[in-house]
């Protein structure tokens, strides 16, 4: 019965986590608050909460209708764990006020296997993507479940890479299961009802609202052992995700970037204030091992190709490798290149040799006439 | 009592001959004119009725009545006032009958009698020409125009009192009242060869931007330039005509025809350099591809074997630039009204600059705050069909100040020109006869004809399909820029190094990333 009566109350939009879980102590059973009173309700709710719980108990209120209720759901194919039950997991429910349910598609994240959480801007520039998508392969490969929000930016892009290298992800959203936000994640949202798993502690339909979104964050942090700062700028929401993180006794890693990028602010305020430093998947991977004794970690598979790419451009003839090495992890200017090249050649001689990387694999044109390396 | 004069009606840029008659009888004093007139030709009642008076040829009282035939086709413009006051002289007996005979006439009266600038000299005096007719007066500053046409003599008059003592005159005397305005079209074109104006050598750095203008202007391809505010995008564009080659007789005497029917010649004989244009984005669909109540020929016409530049591409209304999607393809434009269909030449070189976000400095993520479906609603403003017709696309960056306080001068004008001029010659030696002109026009069928690759250059477009997820048309698109960087590199074979950078300069859908 537990089920039913958790899904009933979580489809009363006016109660936040606290109040649901007040209720859920004064009124452990079903029966307890249909019958409940105005005054007893006002004991435990805001006036304008009590309110919307009567309303709901009016217009909802039978414990025929909450099974009924129940019964839509699983025939949408969204399951869901009440907090009480078994499969609720176990490191959501020891942080500080865990969401009473969470609705799901495809399968909950596994409580014995390490897990870490990638987040960062939506807007990221091309470095900030290319350290999410290969953190993200490495940790995929290394059968490490990839959690994060499946936004736009850095979260999309590292779980889009650990599904991409066999691993497990699993996203949070902030808005119902059946909401794919944003909506230019289609592919990856499929693919995670698939290979992992769709989470969220919001009924079905819930539409994206903003306030949606911190205690989404919440649960990202809750879910996992430590948590990766790709690319934050100073006032970003991933700085809420990390003060939760904190406050659940998370490890928090950052990525560092350069002084000058403001895309990099937040990161480097992190830093600063004493969080650990992400260098390479490896060493990362090496300390969490350290702290969590955790099996089911696979094999150190072949190593990444973006990591042996930066070695084998060695073997690029010279003409090729004057222009590799102009070139940057940011996206520069085709004018700027051939400056950094010490106008050894003329523009358009410049130019074709950065497509030449380009059809190498060493180099990406990122725009008519900015490039980047891979 | 009647009298035919003989004048002239425009179709398009096209014209055709008209004859004023005039018939007077006695009666009620009045004066009809009939003939399928416009607004304004009805109005010329009034204005011939007052000139004549104020030129001193006072109008006895009759019944006068006009016709302009063919009778069925519609006459717009003012240019009808002169050879409607000539036939009414005639009949009237202010002249000996026949001294107008074989003479056209073109001009606006004033009320004081003075003649004034008609529409259209030029492509009237030209049909005129060929029919035969060996003499015409139009109004003074419409002259130098109308001498342009070989075989016919053009006298310009500057008031109907002296159009008056013309017909009067006989012989020699003619001459001397109205002199035979002659002027050579050759040496105008060849005195305009030094080009005028703003020089590249201004534009410091952008060297990128510069090669693909340079690129764009020899093989007469589309261009487009992404850059934030103030990088130079509409300087550049503005030096692209002057590293054209300039306007052969042909294509000046084209251009003028055109100018002449919009009234936007001035007391020009012809138009020297190559035009350019560039209109404001508010712009509506009739005045950008032309059209209107009385068909004038749009701004796409204006810009004919020039530039036309779009300035801020994605603030133009989607249905005035998806106007221009059938000139792009056929190089003219087709006008259909109720009363028939006229056709205006638009072969033109397309230049547009559009900032490649809202704020215009992405991809610099320091300076850009913009998100990114920001980015792709902004850039999707721009209608498909018109980047699908672009060939190049290239990207400014800011301008330091380094560059901007002395800094080495850049390429200039005159030597972009000759390599520009050269490209050309290659061009026309290779599509004589073929109906092309420039590497742009190749259609994808003649490709394999003109845009040979070998072997190598074939794996090369192979890699490029591959891996940048190319289609079809940009796969073309490429190997025509291609054959105009190997004609500026004066090789007669497209290697791949042209490939990579015609590849490197292609336009995408999402046109900030590739």
């Amino acid at each position: 019965m537990n089920k039913e009566y958790y899904h009933w109350l979580l489809q009363c939009q006016e109660l936040t986590g606290n109040a649901q879980r007040r209720i859920l102590e004064r009124f452990p059973e079903p029966e307890e608050i249909l019958k409940a009173s105005g005054a007893q309700l006002e004991e435990i709710l805001t006036p304008k909460q009590a309110g919307a719980m009567r309303e709901h108990v009016n217009k909802t209120g039978s414990v025929l209708k909450m099974q009924e209720d129940y019964g839509i759901l699983e025939r949408k194919g969204i399951s869901f764990a009440a907090v009480t039950d078994p499969a609720y997991p176990k490191k959501l429910r020891e942080i500080p006020d865990p969401p009473i349910g969470l609705y799901y598609r495809g399968k909950l994240p596994p409580g014995d296997v390490l897990s870490v959480a990638i987040v960062g801007s939506r807007d990221c520039s091309e470095y900030g993507c290319c350290v999410a998508r290969s953190l993200g392969d490495y940790l995929g490969r290394r059968g490490v479940v990839v959690i994060s929000g499946m936004a736009r930016g850095i979260d999309g892009i590292s779980q889009q890479a650990a599904l991409g290298a066999g691993g497990e992800s699993y996203g949070v959203l902030g808005c119902g299961v059946d909401v794919c936000y944003p909506s230019s994640n289609q592919r990856l949202y499929d693919e995670l009802k698939k290979r992992g798993g769709i989470l969220s502690p919001y009924p079905p339909g819930t539409a994206p609202m903003a306030r949606n979104f911190p205690p989404r964050n919440r649960i990202v942090s809750g879910l996992v052992h430590a948590l990766v700062v790709v690319e934050a700028a100073k006032r970003s929401g991933t700085s809420i995700t990390v003060s939760m993180a904190l406050e659940q006794g998370r490890d928090v890693y950052v990525v560092p970037g350069r002084v000058t990028d403001r895309l990099s602010d937040g990161c480097n305020q992190l830093i600063k204030q004493g969080a650990g430093v992400f260098t390479d998947p490896e060493s990362f991977l090496e300390e969490l091992q350290e702290t969590y004794f955790l099996q089911r970690m696979l094999p150190k598979g072949p190593e990444a190709e973006q990591g042996d790419m930066v070695r084998n451009a060695r073997d690029l003839p010279e003409d090729l490798l004057v222009v590799w090495k102009a070139l940057d992890q940011t996206p520069k200017a085709v004018d700027a290149i051939w400056e950094a090249t010490g106008r050894r050649m003329d523009q358009a001689e410049c130019g074709v040799r950065l497509m030449e990387l380009v059809l190498h694999g060493k180099a990406k044109q990122v725009s008519a006439g900015h490039f980047c390396r891979t | 009592m009647y009298s035919t004069i003989l004048s002239g009606a425009l179709l398009g840029i096209n014209a055709c001959m008209v004859q004023v008659e005039v018939d007077a009888t006695s009666g009620l004093p009045s004066m009809s004119m009939v003939g399928s007139l416009g607004g304004e030709v009805r109005e010329s009642r009034e204005r011939v009725l007052a000139a004549l008076k104020n030129a001193g040829l006072d109008v006895p009282p009759k019944h006068v009545t006009v016709n302009l035939s063919p009778a069925d086709l519609r006459k717009e413009g003012t240019a009808y006032d002169l050879p409607i006051a000539v036939g009414m002289l005639e009949v009237l007996g202010f002249f000996p009958e026949g001294s107008a005979s074989g003479i056209l006439f073109l001009g606006e009266l004033g009320l004081n009698g003075e003649i004034r600038a008609a529409r259209g000299v030029l492509p009237i005096v030209r049909e005129a020409a060929l029919r035969g007719i060996r003499e015409c007066i139009v109004p003074e500053v419409n002259a130098g125009e109308g001498a342009v046409i070989p075989g016919i003599c053009v006298r310009g008059a500057r008031e109907l009192e002296q159009v008056m003592c013309f017909l009067l005159a006989g012989g020699k005397e003619r001459e001397e009242i109205l002199p035979q305005v002659s002027i050579s079209p050759e040496e105008l074109i060849r005195g305009q060869e030094a080009f005028q104006g703003n020089d590249f050598s201004e534009v410091r750095g952008q060297g990128m931007a510069k090669r693909a203008a340079k690129i764009a202007a020899a093989g007469f391809h589309n261009l487009l330039m992404l850059g934030p505010p103030g990088a130079g995008k509409s300087m550049i564009a503005k030096r692209i005509p002057g590293i054209m080659p300039p306007l052969s007789l042909e294509e000046s005497l084209e251009v003028t025809a055109v100018y002449s029917v919009a009234g936007k010649l001035g007391d020009k004989a012809l138009v020297t350099e190559r035009p350019f244009q560039s209109p404001h984005h508010t712009i509506s669909a009739p005045a950008l591809t032309g059209g209107g109540n009385v068909p004038r020929p749009g701004i796409i016409s204006l810009s004919h074997r020039g530039v036309l530049f779009l300035d801020e591409l994605p603030e133009f209304q989607r249905s005035s630039l998806d106007g221009m999607r059938q000139p792009l393809e056929d190089k003219k434009v087709q006008v259909t009204r109720v009363g028939g269909n006229l056709i205006y030449p638009a072969d033109f070189m397309l230049v547009c600059a559009m900032n490649p976000c809202p704020c215009g400095y992405f991809p610099d993520r320091n300076r850009c705050r913009c998100t990114e479906p920001q980015i792709k609603r902004y850039a999707g403003r721009v209608s498909g069909p018109i980047l699908d017709r672009i060939d190049l696309c290239v990207e400014l960056q800011a301008v330091e100040v380094e560059s901007l306080q002395g800094g080495a001068e850049g390429e200039s004008s005159a030597e972009m020109r000759r390599q520009v001029e050269m490209a050309r010659r290659t061009q026309e030696e290779r599509y004589r006869g073929t109906g092309y002109r420039f590497n742009g026009d190749v259609q994808a069928a003649d490709m394999d004809r003109f845009c040979t690759l070998g072997e190598g250059e074939k794996r090369c477009m192979e890699k490029l399909y591959a891996q940048m997820g190319l289609s079809a048309r940009s796969y073309h698109r490429i190997r025509k820029v291609a054959r105009t960087i190997a004609d500026l590199a004066g090789e007669e074979r497209i290697r791949t190094e042209h490939l990579l950078e015609a590849a490197m300069l292609r336009p995408t859908q999402e046109v900030w990333r590739a």
